[in-house]
C-alpha cells in the first residue's frame, strides 16, 4: 500500500494536526498492553516480596488462608487440559478445513464453512452450560465423579476447534492453484496430493493456528471452570477433578485479600507470560499480522 | 479439483477419505447436538415476559428484563470508548505509516499480543485500574472500559483492512487534485472503508456479548435494574454461569437465557456474513 508520507505531498496544518491526534490515540492503543502488565506486577508485588517466587512452586499446598501458594497443581491442570485439547483439536480441524476444500461437494463445503463460524461465536458460556448439564451426567455414568479432566479436554477442544480450523481453512486456500495442478499431472491420488504437496505448502499456517489454539486453551476460563470440578490436585486420571489457573482466579479473586490477591495476580502473570512466549513465537513462524 | 480425482483405489486414499467425512460428521453432530440441546430446553420459557421480567428468587424464577439493560448499557461504554480509539488507530496503521516504520511495528506487536490476553487476565486488570485505581468500583463503566480493551485488536483489525482495501487510485487522485489528506480521509477513504469498519464493530459486539470472565469482577453480580453508569449490573452470560453454577433449580432459566444470547450471537453472525458477502466485495462506492 502506498504510503503517502505525511510531509512531502500536503501542506496543510489540518493534516498536521490529525497526523499528531492519530498518534497520540494509537499510542493508547498500544499502551494498554503495558498497562496491563504493569498493573499485574504492581498488584502481585506484596506476593513476590513476602512470599518470593520459589513458594509458588515448592510450598506443600494452596492453603491461601494459612500462607501456602504451591501453584504447581494448578499449572498442571492448566498443562494437560491444553495438551489434551491441542491434540484432539488439531487434527480434526486440519481434517475440517482439508475436507471443506478437497472432499466435499460445493454444495457442502460452504455451508459446513459458516457452521464452523457460528461454532467460533458460540460464547465460552454457553459451551460451559451446555457441558454441564449434558456431557458432565454421561462421564458421571462411565465413572463417577464426572466433573473431571476429561470434561474439561473435551469442552476445551470444541472451544478451540474452530480456531484451527477457521486458520487451516486460510492456509489452505493459500495454497498455489499451480501446485495442485501439477500433482494432478502427475498422477498423484487425492490424499497423496494434500499429504505431499498441500500440507508442506500451508505448513505455516498450520502451525499458526495450533499456537492460536494454544493460546485460547490455556486462556478459557469459564467452560472449563464449569465443567472440571475445581479441585486443587494434580490429576492423577483423566476422570479426576481439576483446577486450572484461570479457574482458580475466577473463583477465588471474589474474596481474596491481601497475600492472596496478589498471588492471584502472580497467576495472572504467569499466565500473562505464556502468551507472550506464544504470540512471539506464532509472530515468528508466519512473519505477518495475525491479530483478531 | 473434486471433478479431476476419481474415485480412491488404493487403502490409504479410503482411509484418509472416511477419516475426512468422519471427522467432518462429528463437528456437524457435536454442534447440532449442542444447539438443538439448547433451543430444545429453552425455548418454551422465553417469552416476552421473560424478556422484560426482572428475576425473582435469585433467578429461578422471572425474566431477564434489567440483565438486558445492563448488558446493552455494558455494551454501550464499551462502544462508545472503542470505536474513536480503533478508528484512529486502524487509519494510523493504515494510511498515515508505513509497514515498516518502528511506530507502525511496536503497535501492531502490542495488539498482537493485546488480541492473545486472556479474558480472565482483562478482569484483573480492569478490578486493578478501573475499579480500584479510578475508584470506579464494580460498575457498568468498569466493565464497559475493561471489554472496550478487550475487542479493540479485532475492531482495529477490520477496519484496518477496510481502508486497505480501497483503490490506491483514490489517494493519488485526491493527492493530484491538492485535496488535504483530511478532506481525503473524511469525504474518500471513510465512506469507501464503512463495509470493513462495520465488520468489525458487528464482531466487536459479538466478543463483547459473549464475554464473561472479564467481567465478573469488574461489573459485578447485581441483577436489580442498574440506575447509572456507576451501579453493578450483570451481564447475560453472567446471568447464566451464576444460574448454573451457583443457583440449584436455576436450569430452566439458563436454558432460556443461554437460547437469547444464542440467538443474538447468530445474528450478529448473520451480519458480519452478509456484510462481507454485499459490503466487502462491493468496494467501490460512490463518495
Amino acid at each position: 500500500m502506498t504510503s503517502l508520507s505525511s510531509n512531502t505531498l500536503s501542506r496543510w496544518s489540518t493534516d498536521e494536526l490529525l497526523c499528531w491526534s492519530l498518534r497520540g490515540i494509537a499510542t493508547i492503543a498500544g499502551a494498554i498492553v503495558i498497562l496491563i502488565v504493569v498493573f499485574l506486577i504492581v498488584e502481585a508485588l506484596p506476593a513476590l516480596q513476602h512470599v518470593g517466587l520459589l513458594r509458588f512452586f515448592t510450598d506443600p499446598s494452596w492453603h491461601p488462608a494459612e500462607g501456602l501458594y504451591n501453584l504447581t497443581p494448578m499449572l498442571w491442570g492448566t498443562l494437560f487440559a491444553m495438551t489434551g485439547s491441542v491434540l484432539i483439536a488439531t487434527p480434526l480441524g486440519i481434517l475440517s478445513a482439508v475436507f471443506c476444500h478437497y472432499y466435499a461437494p460445493l454444495i457442502l463445503a460452504r455451508p459446513y464453512r459458516r457452521l464452523i463460524e457460528l461454532l467460533a461465536g458460540i460464547p465460552s458460556v454457553v459451551y460451559g452450560f451446555w457441558g454441564l448439564v449434558v456431557m458432565v451426567p454421561l462421564i458421571a455414568e462411565i465413572q463417577p465423579p464426572g466433573p473431571s479432566l476429561l470434561a474439561g479436554i473435551l469442552i476445551l477442544t470444541i472451544m478451540i476447534l474452530p480456531t484451527i480450523a477457521l486458520m487451516a481453512d486460510a492456509s489452505l486456500a493459500n495454497v498455489p492453484q499451480q501446485y495442485l495442478r501439477g500433482a494432478a499431472a502427475l498422477g498423484l491420488p487425492r490424499w497423496a496430493t494434500i499429504r505431499g504437496v498441500v500440507f508442506p505448502a500451508a505448513k505455516s499456517g498450520l502451525f499458526t493456528g495450533v499456537i492460536l489454539e494454544t493460546g485460547r486453551a490455556i486462556g478459557e476460563t469459564m467452560a472449563i471452570l464449569m465443567v472440571s470440578g475445581n479441585v486443587v490436585q494434580t490429576p492423577s486420571s483423566v476422570f479426576a477433578p481439576i483446577r486450572t489457573l484461570t479457574a482458580n482466579i475466577a473463583l477465588e479473586m471474589a474474596y481474596a485479600l491481601g497475600d492472596h490477591r496478589a498471588a492471584l495476580f502472580v497467576s495472572g502473570l504467569v499466565l500473562m507470560a505464556m502468551i507472550v512466549a506464544l504470540v512471539v513465537s506464532a509472530g515468528w513462524i508466519s512473519r505477518g499480522r495475525m491479530y483478531g | 479439483m473434486a471433478e479431476t480425482l476419481s474415485r480412491p483405489q488404493n487403502p490409504r486414499e479410503w482411509l484418509a477419505l472416511v477419516l475426512v467425512w468422519g471427522a467432518a460428521g462429528l463437528v456437524t453432530a457435536v454442534f447440532c447436538w449442542l444447539l438443538g440441546d439448547i433451543v430444545w430446553h429453552g425455548l418454551s420459557h422465553v417469552s416476552w415476559t421473560f424478556l422484560t421480567a426482572p428475576p425473582e428468587n435469585a433467578g429461578r424464577r422471572g425474566g431477564i428484563g434489567p440483565i438486558l439493560v445492563s448488558t446493552s448499557l455494558i455494551l454501550g461504554v464499551c462502544l462508545s470508548v472503542s470505536l474513536p480509539i480503533g478508528i484512529g488507530t486502524a487509519v494510523l496503521l493504515a494510511e498515515f505509516t508505513s509497514n515498516h516504520s518502528l511506530f507502525g511495528r511496536m503497535t501492531r506487536r502490542s495488539l498482537d499480543v493485546l488480541a492473545g490476553v486472556p479474558s480472565i487476565v482483562f478482569g484483573l486488570f480492569g478490578n486493578a485500574f478501573f475499579c480500584k485505581t479510578l475508584g470506579l468500583g464494580f460498575s457498568i463503566l468498569s466493565g464497559g472500559l475493561t471489554l472496550a480493551c478487550m475487542v479493540l485488536p479485532i475492531l482495529i483489525r477490520s477496519t484496518e483492512e477496510g481502508f486497505r482495501a480501497v483503490p490506491t487510485s483514490y489517494r493519488l487522485s485526491a493527492a493530484a487534485l491538492g485535496l488535504s489528506r483530511t478532506t481525503t480521509l473524511v469525504h474518500l477513504l471513510l465512506p469507501a472503508a464503512v463495509p470493513g469498519l462495520l465488520v468489525g464493530l458487528v464482531l466487536g459486539v459479538g466478543r463483547a456479548i459473549a464475554e464473561t470472565a472479564a467481567l465478573i469482577f469488574t461489573s459485578g453480580y447485581v441483577d436489580r435494574m442498574p440506575e447509572s453508569l456507576l451501579d453493578s449490573g450483570r451481564a447475560l452470560s453472567i446471568h447464566i454461569f451464576d444460574l448454573s453454577m451457583n443457583v440449584s433449580g436455576g436450569d430452566a432459566n439458563a436454558y432460556a437465557s443461554a437460547l437469547v444470547l444464542v440467538i443474538m450471537l447468530l445474528a450478529i453472525n448473520g451480519t458480519v456474513s452478509w456484510l462481507a458477502i454485499y459490503g466487502l466485495h462491493r468496494k467501490i462506492v460512490a463518495a
